[in-house]
């Protein structure tokens, strides 16, 4: 029996290596893709166009003004004249912030009345809009520290010290570049299982396998191994790209990420079988891998958290194995955490790879005559 | 009759033929109806960067007057489900669990050092594995400590002066809500995948079944066989485009404040473009197999990562910036987010509609060059 599935293995490798084109698709794009979407996938701003309309000549608006230029993520692109020309400014795209500073501004700091800074800012992509937010707020609040403890003013009776645990710098690109290992695991079980039965049975090859002395149960672990073992490759590959390129702090257990790493690929694996397994043409095939992998990352918890969505949605994650993975992949990395504390999400993508495959062998037998 | 008549006439004919296909398997009306029906309504409702309800630690040391009057303002904003822990070591259990995202300590010298002159000090500490949330809630936590601020100050016939206020406007989504930019960009998105999952196979299927060759021996000419799935499948995606659009303002209350009309150009012309780069990927393969496998690998994650959907395409570095000039969502997301949100802004959306039709014109080559190849 083990030489029969060995030779099974054996041919679907060939049978997917054979293709220069296919063996382009399967081993270059891992790589490249985690190299540019690491780069690509990150909500840290570097590089905010604003633009400054100063009817002020004051000494603090001067200050303020500087203040804004120092700061690294601000790059000030026009010096306006009115402000008739913030809007289409705004409306190009040209700038994603305008400050405004009043003529009385630095008049009405001296005298201690509260001066207000008006910021217009974009909101076409709300979230690049809060961010700027953000970081507009933060040196406002630096100056008004500095303007309190010169001018000798009341400072406020209590103030916040924030501190982040496991990510003390609040680098996004630490949380993301994790889940794109996820991400790009998914797509090459997707790539390797989901279409692989769909052609055999177009081309009339499935029927010839199935009058071998192969049972169902061993084509079917012989189509669903070289998913497993390609992925389990390919991750350890860029799980190395990501310590070594990156610099993301990888703290945790090695075994508990394998673990995760395995019950995921038999979860990926058992879906991509059961699509596969399906699909009577390899258009239903590649339709099935899509109506799996696009929810599966997007409701993952990969870029917009699980807890945002509504309670409804919430309970469709928890069918999805990547949801767990990018978990494992999150705590593994940045929380330093071993097998103890991700039980609860191991068992999950056991059972749903359990199920999958069972179904799918299942779906093999019922479904060849 | 003359010849342009009789191209005409094989065109209808070939049209047809692909229509007829259509209906036969119905996985092609699956992909361009159910397919963006479904994953639009999944998607509208389920993602969202609009974090509220966030579970937060409350520990104070010694509980007093003031340490209940700061904790019952965190209490009153919607942002925040707070927790009462008694001693730092639960809190930050209950931390590392996950069952909190944040904890907020007050010393057991808290009442005493908010009358010192130089100030009591609120631990704010976060869980910084989500960076995005992380700031979020420091920033939902600072408005809850100015508020608490003001009210104290006044609460002792005071008026608490800042210097520099801040006055934020938000342009084009004033409430920041941010399924206003995602739904748009979602139905561009789910587009690109529909519009290459139509025409992904159906090339390299001709080919691999050498149905291809038999059209061929007919009159009809490689530039009509294409120009017949292009009708078709656009009709098939124009009707998906409009039932994305129409779910996106009258179930997800996306406002459109541009015109209909311009959107509906663009997404024509994008959609041009999307079953082009299907085409091309079917004629490129030759083989439904790796058609397949690239249709996988080369449409979903970039048009996700990529379009500027979600991720800041300025803060790319340039080298990646430049990849993403070759993803069609790209400037259809660009095209999107402006018509709903900011109107018709000419100077944003002429340079995307350009690019649309250079891609859409580039990707009909590369088909039409491999196809024509094949036959000499």
């Amino acid at each position: 029996m083990l030489t029969r599935m060995i030779a099974l293995i054996y041919k679907e490798f060939l049978a997917l290596f054979k293709d220069p084109k296919g063996r382009l698709v399967l081993v270059a794009p891992p790589m490249i893709q985690l190299l540019v979407f690491g780069y690509a996938a990150t909500f840290d701003l570097k590089h905010v166009q604003y633009a400054l309309y100063n009817e002020d000549k004051g000494i603090a608006a001067r200050e303020l003004v500087a203040a804004f230029d120092g700061a690294p993520a601000f790059h000030r692109m026009a010096t306006l004249q009115s402000e008739e020309q913030i809007a289409p400014l705004v409306d190009r795209r040209d700038a994603l912030m305008v400050i405004h500073i009043g003529p009385r501004f630095s008049a009405d700091l001296e005298a201690n009345r509260g001066a207000p800074l008006q910021v217009i800012v974009d909101g076409r992509n709300s979230n690049t809009a809060m961010i700027v937010l953000n970081y507009v707020s933060a040196i406002v609040e630096q100056f008004n520290t500095q303007w309190i403890k010169d001018h000798n003013l009341e400072a406020a009776p209590a103030k916040l010290d924030a501190r982040a645990w496991f990510n003390p710098n609040l680098e996004s690109r630490w949380f993301f570049i994790p889940g794109i290992i996820g991400m790009l695991t998914l797509v090459t079980t997707m790539l390797v299982t989901a279409l692989t039965v769909a052609r055999e049975r177009e081309q009339g090859t499935f029927d010839q396998l199935l009058v071998t002395p192969l049972r169902p149960g061993e084509i079917l672990l012989g189509k669903a191994l070289p998913g497993f073992i390609i992925g389990f490759v390919q991750a350890s590959v860029i799980l190395l790209i990501a310590t070594m390129w990156f610099d993301v702090p990888l703290l945790g257990s090695l075994p508990a990420f394998y673990a995760g790493l395995s019950l995921f690929l038999v979860s990926g694996v058992g879906a991509g079988m059961l699509i596969s397994s399906l699909a009577v043409t390899q258009q239903q095939g590649l339709l099935g891998a899509f109506l799996f992998m696009v929810p599966a990352v997007i409701l993952s918890g990969f870029a917009t958290p699980i807890a945002n969505m509504p309670h409804i949605v919430q309970m469709v994650t928890l069918i999805d194995p990547l949801r767990y993975f990018l978990v494992i992949l999150r705590k593994v990395f940045l929380e330093g955490a071993g097998f103890d504390v991700l039980m609860n999400q191991f068992w999950p993508m056991a059972l749903i790879g359990a199920a999958t495959l069972t179904l799918a062998s299942w779906l093999f037998r019922h479904r060849m005559y | 009759m003359s010849e342009r008549g009789g191209s005409l006439m094989r065109l209808k004919g070939l049209v047809k033929k692909e229509f007829l296909q259509i209906a036969r398997d119905p996985s092609s009306i699956a992909i361009a109806f159910l397919m963006p029906l479904f994953l639009l309504v999944l998607f509208g409702f389920g993602v969202s960067l609009d974090a509220d309800h966030l579970p937060v630690a409350l520990v104070a040391e010694q509980p007093t007057l003031d340490s209940d009057e700061f904790f019952s303002s965190i209490a009153g904003s919607h942002y925040f489900v707070p927790q009462r822990f008694f001693g730092m070591a639960a809190a930050e259990e209950a931390m590392r669990e996950g069952r909190v995202n944040a904890i907020v300590h007050l010393r057991a010298d808290f009442a005493k050092t908010l009358a010192r002159e130089q100030g009591a000090d609120i631990q704010v500490i976060v869980n910084g594995v989500d960076a995005n949330t992380a700031r979020l809630t420091q920033g939902y936590l600072q408005g809850v400590w100015v508020n608490w601020l003001e009210r104290r100050a006044r609460n002792a016939g005071r008026e608490m002066v800042t210097p520099v206020k801040l006055e934020q406007r938000v342009w084009y989504n004033s409430d920041v809500r941010s399924r206003n930019f995602l739904v748009p960009g979602l139905v561009a998105i789910i587009m690109t995948l529909i519009g290459t999952l139509l025409t992904a196979l159906v090339m390299a299927r001709e080919w691999e079944r050498g149905t291809l060759e038999a059209l061929l021996v007919t009159p009809v000419t490689m530039t009509e066989v294409l120009l017949g799935k292009i009708i078709a499948y656009f009709a098939l995606g124009t009707g998906g485009m409009l039932l994305s659009v129409g779910l996106a303002v009258w179930l997800f209350g996306v406002p459109l404040v541009g015109s209909f009309w311009i959107l509906f150009i663009c997404a024509s012309l994008f959609l041009l473009a999307a079953l082009g780069m299907g085409l091309a990927i079917s004629a490129l393969a030759r083989n439904q197999f790796v058609a397949g496998q690239i249709a996988i690998v080369g449409t979903f994650l970039p048009a996700f990562l990529l379009s500027g959907f979600i991720f800041d395409i300025d803060s790319m570095p340039s080298v990646v910036q430049f990849i993403t000039h070759l993803i069609v969502a790209r400037y259809f997301v660009a095209i999107v987010q402006t018509l709903f949100m900011a109107g018709n802004v000419w100077s944003v959306v002429l340079p995307n509609v350009f690019a649309l039709i250079v891609m859409a014109i580039f990707f009909m080559g590369i088909t039409w060059r491999k196809s024509k190849k094949r036959l000499e």
